[in-house]
């Protein structure tokens, strides 16, 4: 039986990590089909068609699938499983919020946030904010996976030519209406794909400061992270906070500024190929993690930070 | 408008944790043991909707072993009214949970049902939403903000790209996000006083709901350790070994 991805976009594009659970899919089987459910979102539909992992696309588009409302979307995935052994998203909030609901609609245990496939029914994920990896086996019929979209490579793009077949829209769910969404526009790279991030803690101390982390990150062509109690404080807006409740980053260079290193903001980034720790306190838990860290008062030493990168004649971008 | 809201007994968020080494799972003998932080917003929440005259009945669930009853007595001292422990040992995965949750609110008939959006011992995030699956409810997931109006609730959530606002029709389930507000401490008096308020005992058994785990966990292993890293003494070393040793910048 072939497995069924479902794909996270914008009605316009796809969304990147969707590349991403397209790899762990065809890591379960090589027979993938893929759902996109949206509004006016055949271009997106189209690019999907052209991975060439994927070998056929499920179109449903309705105004109602517009702004991605589990419960709309829930049903509809339902309704194909019966041909499916597993049913496969991202483990990022438009995962978390869907699958499950899927998966109690089929009576199945869901297998949350995988890192690792090791056969069909059994695959490895992290518990306890990653301070343990489980490895589990599923003897449900049908599984239900979301995937850790840094844990699996993004699958090649373009290539695939993969035929599109519509399928009728569900009934709209009236109780559930989308208000708003505020995105945050920027020119940065996104933090869940960054090659360099840079990131804040308490330590900043204000949101102005953060400015001279916007700065160095400007300079490496870097994402911007925090830290919880930086987001808490006010510093900085939720959508850059890394770690067990925020978001889960892999970059080549992980700089923590100002940040002592709580569990919970360990388990975002400690995967980080390379690791940074700047702190004032030579006892904080980040440097446990560091491949190289610095023991100094961050005001004095971003700035310095700042001037050796603009002597080198060259940066990576 | 009555709430119930559910709340799960974890290892504390401060505790470091081992595996064992046997393989089989995680160190708990000895281990502090708290609610979970986003279940504590939930109840914060609950009650502080019933302080503002918008709800009549805050009541506090937990599904699990004997000890678990804590989690509800300490729900019970941050102001819900009373609790209910469903009794059960062994390991619970969240659909269990969400199906007990269902037989619960059946009985109890809540206008919302709140709980926190993961839970993080096993780092799930299902119950909440399989619970509104069950019930066909509208779920408001990974909730920073929650305004209620008659019998509708505008709800912000926190979403990958920014920040998300929804509207859902009572009856519905939301899941609570750690930013939603900041739990209270229970006073000492208040402590005393929920010594005497009510908790019911149901045992599981007694629901007719089929609790048996359908995931094996194989094993539980150490993530791989990071070897050691050195401290620098200034900056300009610091970024002449990210550029020429780590080759990352």
């Amino acid at each position: 039986m072939a497995v069924l991805l479902i794909a996270e976009h914008n009605n316009k594009e796809l969304r990147p990590f969707t590349l991403n659970a397209a790899t762990a899919a065809s890591q379960i089987d090589s027979d993938v089909h893929a759902v996109i459910i949206g509004q006016n979102s055949a271009d997106a539909a189209k690019q999907l068609s052209e991975l060439p992992v994927v070998k056929k696309v499920l179109s449903v588009e309705g105004a109602h699938y517009e702004n991605f409302t589990a419960e709309n979307f829930a049903p509809v995935v339902v309704k194909l499983a019966e041909n499916y052994s597993h049913i496969i998203c991202s483990a990022n909030t438009f995962g978390k919020n869907l699958m499950p609901r899927i998966a109690a609609h089929l009576d199945t245990s869901q297998i949350s946030d995988i890192i690792k496939v090791i056969s069909s029914d059994t695959f490895v994920r992290p518990i306890y904010a990653g301070n343990a990896f489980a490895t589990v086996k599923s003897n449900d019929a049908k599984k239900c996976v979301t995937i850790r979209p840094t844990s699996f490579d993004p699958c090649e793009s373009s290539g695939g030519s993969a035929p599109i077949e519509k399928i009728d829209a569900g009934e709209e769910f009236s109780n559930t209406k989308f208000v708003k969404r505020e995105e945050i526009k920027s020119d940065r790279p996104e933090l869940g794909t960054a090659r360099i991030v840079v990131s804040g803690g308490r330590g900043m101390q204000s949101g102005d400061n953060f400015k001279l982390i916007t700065e160095i990150a400007d300079k490496l062509g870097a994402a911007i992270g925090a830290s919880r109690a930086a987001v808490d404080a006010g510093y900085i807006s939720n959508d850059h906070q890394v770690g067990q409740t925020g978001k889960v980053v892999v970059p080549d260079l992980y700089i923590a500024v100002g940040i002592s290193g709580a569990i919970q903001h360990l388990a975002g980034m400690k995967e980080s190929k390379v690791i940074v720790a700047i702190n004032k306190d030579g006892e904080a838990p980040i440097f446990s993690v560091a491949d190289y860290g610095l023991e100094a008062d961050l005001f004095e030493a971003l700035p310095q930070f700042m001037e050796e990168l603009n002597k080198l004649n060259t940066i990576q971008k | 408008m009555k709430i119930l809201v559910a709340v799960k007994r974890v290892i504390d968020y401060n505790v470091q944790i081992r595996v064992k080494e046997d393989g089989t799972g995680v160190v708990t003998d000895n281990v502090k043991m708290s609610t979970n932080p986003p279940d504590d917003n939930a109840i914060e929440e609950a009650v502080k909707i019933k302080e503002a005259g918008k709800a009549s009945e805050v009541v506090a669930v937990t599904v699990g072993e004997e000890k678990a009853q804590e989690t509800v007595r300490k729900a019970l001292a941050v102001g819900a009214d009373r609790g209910i422990h469903v009794k059960v040992d062994g390991i619970l995965e969240p659909l269990a949970v969400s199906k007990i949750l269902q037989k619960i609110v059946d009985k109890e008939k809540p206008d919302l049902v709140f709980m926190g959006k993961q839970a993080i011992d096993d780092d799930c995030n299902q119950t909440g939403q399989m619970l509104s699956a069950l019930l066909n409810w509208p779920q408001a997931t990974f909730a920073s903000k929650i305004d209620v109006k008659d019998n509708k609730l505008e709800v912000t959530r926190e979403i990958d790209e920014g920040l998300e606002t929804i509207e859902i029709n009572v009856p519905a389930i939301v899941t609570c996000d750690l930013r939603l507000n900041e739990p209270r401490y229970a006073s000492l008096p208040n402590i005393m006083k929920a010594k005497k308020k009510p908790i019911e005992e149901i045992a599981a058994s007694d629901l007719g709901v089929d609790v048996s785990p359908r995931l094996e966990q194989l094993k539980v292993e150490e993530p791989p350790k990071r070897k050691a890293g050195i401290k620098v003494a200034n900056v300009a070393e610091l970024v002449q070994k990210l550029k020429n040793e780590a080759k990352v910048i």
